[in-house]
């Protein structure tokens, strides 16, 4: 056995037992972890790949960022060990079900065409992993997509505003409370 | 020898690191007790050695010794883990710093800056998980404030760093270094590095910015539930930070180990860069002990409606320079 070959199986090892450590916890921090964890393998992985930029942007933006915001709002809504109401309403095992069921569709159908297809022009574009192969693809050919990413950001970030933004009228009581004073 | 090279050197490169790092650590609190001291018009520590040079060494020998106590109502393995979290970042951000002509710390990658950003975005979860584990309020009140300081600080600082990135034109900091930049972009660059300090201070959660751990409303915040070593190993990550980060300042805005004949006695240029990080520490020390602490909203505030469209106009003039310029 390669030495390449041991390190992919022991990486790969870590990350399925990270992966089933995020469903299996029944403490939502400890799953945030094992998430964490799994992308930090992920970025191994990555990086035995050549790909030493898409590894950076793993751990910059999954490890730096969105694990964080996740930690985060767990921490200001306490995650109760014991509080499943989400998981009590009626509909949510359905829904979580045919999400599911989307998702292994997805992935399958992914999975298959690569087999099928030429795999060589996205290897060849990741070569090296060098940000200049990955900027020039992206502001070229993957361009429409890209802007459509943008786009979808931008109105996340329109509707977070919207949904943070106080009510007409919200902060006007404790304002005139403090001028009765 | 294939596996000498990929393993063993680096490894021994490693090993030679941390021991700089750490004793770094034991003299720069020595360095700041003394600094502190003369600000305020005292002596500092004197009673250990001379100068109390041995006051790092009893410090070390008495957190050793102290007794391990976890609380009952800590969330065990994340409770022990944070400390270690706290600590990794500092030391692993050293890799891509080269310290003489040619020879970073440990590997010239060619993601050297994204590898700065990274290992910054997950500075943080030391002390988030930390504040969290310790299942006490104040922790909690510390580490959420750590979090959201540090998530929106590295905005600006990452969004500096890529205008020096735009400027250089390339990942390598060990090319950065050795290239050579025209006069106007140096200025141009120290013109940004004040905000770029700022931005570091709040980071690396030093004094004016050390909101997380405000004595005075939240007891010591996120690392109140914590005492004897595993204390010590978030003190140990936060002055380690200083260095780091002062080696990134000095190799971004100062030529990190360039100096007289550095190209020619290689052997010089760790000894620059040695001076470099020294003067950049006595700069920490100096706003510790000259500025007072901001509201925590004050905090926020500054950063997104200040630094935020600072550094997005400064990435924008600076794309412009690199276009007409270069």
């Amino acid at each position: 056995m390669s030495w390449s070959l041991l390190f992919f199986l022991l990486v790969g090892a870590v990350s399925l037992a990270a992966a089933l450590g995020v469903v299996t916890s029944r403490q939502p921090v400890h799953s945030a972890l094992f998430l964490l964890t799994n992308f930090a393998t992920l970025a191994v992985l990555y990086i035995t790949l050549d790909a030493q930029f898409l590894a950076a942007a793993q751990v910059i933006v999954y490890a730096g960022g969105i694990v964080i915001l996740i930690l985060f709002v767990i921490m200001l809504i306490g995650g109760d060990t014991n509080d499943f109401s989400a998981a009590q309403r009626a509909w949510s095992r359905t829904v979580g079900i045919a999400l599911g069921v989307i998702l292994l569709l997805t992935v399958s159908y992914s999975a298959l065409s690569r087999m099928m297809g030429p795999t060589e022009e996205t290897a060849a574009l990741l070569q090296g992993g060098t940000p200049k192969a990955v900027g020039t693809a992206l502001f070229t050919k993957y361009v429409l997509p890209f802007e459509l990413i943008a786009l979808l950001l931008l109105v996340a970030l329109i509707g977070a505003l919207v949904l943070g933004r106080q009510q007409e009228g919200a902060g006007e009581g404790i304002a005139s409370l403090k001028a009765n004073e | 020898m294939d596996w000498l090279n990929l393993l063993v050197f680096p490894a021994i490169r490693a090993l030679i690191l941390i021991f700089v790092l750490l004793t770094g650590f034991a003299y720069l609190t020595w360095f700041e007790r003394k600094l502190l001291a003369r600000f305020q018009v005292r002596y500092g520590p004197n009673r250990a050695g001379k100068f109390g040079l041995l006051q790092p060494a009893a410090d070390a020998v008495k957190a050793f010794f102290k007794e391990e106590i976890i609380p009952n109502h800590v969330d065990k393995p994340v409770y022990l883990l944070a400390p270690a979290l706290a600590l990794v970042p500092a030391l692993i951000i050293w890799a891509v710093i080269p310290i003489a002509k040619g020879t970073p710390a440990i590997a010239d990658v060619n993601i050297g800056f994204l590898w700065i950003l990274a290992v910054a975005g997950i500075e943080s979860y030391g002390i988030i998980l930390a504040g969290w584990s310790s299942n006490n309020n104040y922790s909690l009140l510390g580490a959420l404030r750590s979090s959201a300081q540090m998530v929106s600080y590295e905005l600006p600082l990452g969004l500096f760093l890529v205008s020096i990135l735009i400027l250089a034109g390339s990942f390598s900091l060990v090319d950065l270094v050795e290239n050579y930049r025209p006069w106007w972009e140096w200025i141009w660059l120290w013109l940004a590095f004040p905000f770029f300090f700022i931005c570091i201070l709040a980071e690396t959660n030093r004094s004016p910015f050390d909101l997380p751990e405000t004595e005075n409303e939240l007891v010591a915040g996120f690392q109140t539930e914590y005492g004897g070593m595993k204390f010590a190993l978030f003190f140990i990550a936060e002055y380690v930070n200083m260095i780091s980060t002062s080696a990134i300042m000095a190799t971004l805005f100062f030529g990190g180990w360039k100096g007289p004949f550095a190209e020619q006695y290689i052997w010089l240029g760790p000894i620059y860069l040695l001076i470099k990080v020294v003067a950049l520490l006595f700069l920490f020390v100096w706003v510790r002990a000259s500025i007072g602490r901001p509201r925590y909203d004050q905090l926020m505030k500054f950063c997104w409606q200040f630094m935020l469209p600072l550094s997005l106009a400064y990435v924008s003039v600076s794309a412009v320079l690199a276009v007409f310029l270069k």
